[in-house]
């Protein structure tokens, strides 16, 4: 994947409404091929989700964003629904090729996986009904469960949330994972009035 | 694998693109309206086999969110799976390219980052939800209960690759405890 990047001192302004301000000496540039190459490799290789690879290639490798840029696209990609670096992959497109990039990036970042997932599907297919086959995937579910449960577990302790903070990260928890209500019912209700407190009291 | 009538893929699309866009926080966070969606209101399928599903998606690399395409499979073959993908993958999409083009005059915007305060508490309490609901699902014996809690207290306190402990986990299974 040499010569994916070239190193040039300014952006391109063609997709950019306005010239964007460099903060650093020298910013790489993504060609169009090297756009989908590059999230498509960070696709592949992101097992276990593919947030912290997105950050080290797209960062650390290409230098196509420093910490700032890419710490305020991808908060902004919080917010946003969907999957997190789905939409890192579209803004970022979108940055260096307009509409074009953000699908070559959006679809090299998917590409991979969907093809690999789709084998795993085929080969459940076909071996779905084998006891071992099935025993050993029953397995996988119980630790992929406690995989969310220490992830969640890690985000309260480093998080340390306010008293109103745990009240909210409580009622979401009791209401979507005892009470099992609707997640649009539940959003509807909470989020307002978490983001109203965040206002209110800059946590 | 069911034949994939229109209204059933319609049905499919339809269920994953709203879940999308109510999904903040990445779609590991929506698992529980995902197994409300296929087992109790579609009757898709049952919880175990959505969490076998959630299990091969978690041992391939990509966005954890793919597990949809596969419940998509499962209903309605690879009509399904494609389908199940776009709804997944669209909406967003259009959402996040829209706000690509307004960001440059929402950036530093107080209610911004109100929203990201605001969404982070209710986002983790539906990870804690995910797992809880996963587990139920999942853990059918006493080991596997066990399994789950050893996992959750290993990715809590160390930085191991979470690949090998979802191989434990297939080991454990496999012997049969």
């Amino acid at each position: 994947m040499d010569g994916a990047t070239d190193r040039v001192p300014d952006l391109p302004t063609a997709a950019t409404p306005e010239p964007v301000p460099l903060a650093g000496p020298l910013r790489a540039v993504p060609t169009r091929s090297g756009l989908f190459l590059t999230f498509f490799r960070i696709g592949v290789c992101g097992f276990g989700g593919v947030g912290p690879w997105a950050r080290r290639v797209i960062v650390e490798e290409r230098g196509w964003f420093d910490d700032r840029d890419y710490a305020e696209i991808l908060a902004l990609c919080q917010v946003l629904p969907g999957p997190n670096v789905g939409n890192v992959s579209i803004m970022l497109g979108d940055r260096f090729h307009g509409g074009l990039g953000s699908v070559l990036a959006i679809s090299g970042l998917m590409l991979g996986p969907l093809l690999i997932i789709f084998s795993l599907g085929l080969l459940y297919d076909l071996f779905g009904g084998v006891p071992l086959i099935d025993s050993a995937i029953g397995g996988v579910a119980a630790a992929a469960a406690g995989l969310f449960l220490g992830t969640a577990m890690k985000m309260i302790e480093k998080l340390r949330l306010s008293l109103l903070g745990l009240a909210i990260l409580g009622c979401a928890f009791v209401a979507i994972g005892l009470l099992r209500w609707p997640l649009f019912t539940v959003m509807l209700v909470l989020a307002p009035v978490s983001i109203l407190a965040a206002w209110r009291l800059r946590w | 694998m069911v034949d994939a009538d229109f209204w059933t893929l319609v049905d499919l699309f339809v269920t994953f693109a709203h879940l999308a866009l109510v999904a903040v926080g990445g779609m590991q966070a929506s698992l529980p309206e995902v197994y409300r969606q296929t087992v109790e209101v579609h009757g898709w399928m049952s919880a175990p086999e959505v969490a076998d599903l959630v299990a091969l998606a978690q041992a391939s690399p990509g966005p954890n969110g793919l597990f949809v395409s596969l419940i998509g499979w499962r209903v309605a073959g690879l009509p399904g799976f494609v389908v199940a993908t776009l709804g997944l993958a669209l909406p967003p999409a259009l959402l996040a390219f829209g706000m690509s083009r307004i960001r440059k005059r929402l950036e530093g915007a107080r209610w911004l980052r109100a929203a990201q305060g605001g969404l982070v508490p209710i986002v983790v309490g539906l990870m804690l939800a995910s797992g809880s609901v996963s587990a139920r699902a999942a853990d059918d014996t006493i080991a596997k209960v066990a399994l789950t809690l050893a996992v959750a207290v290993v990715v809590w306190r160390t930085r191991w690759n979470p690949l090998w402990l979802l191989v434990v986990g297939a080991v454990v299974g496999v012997s049969g405890l």
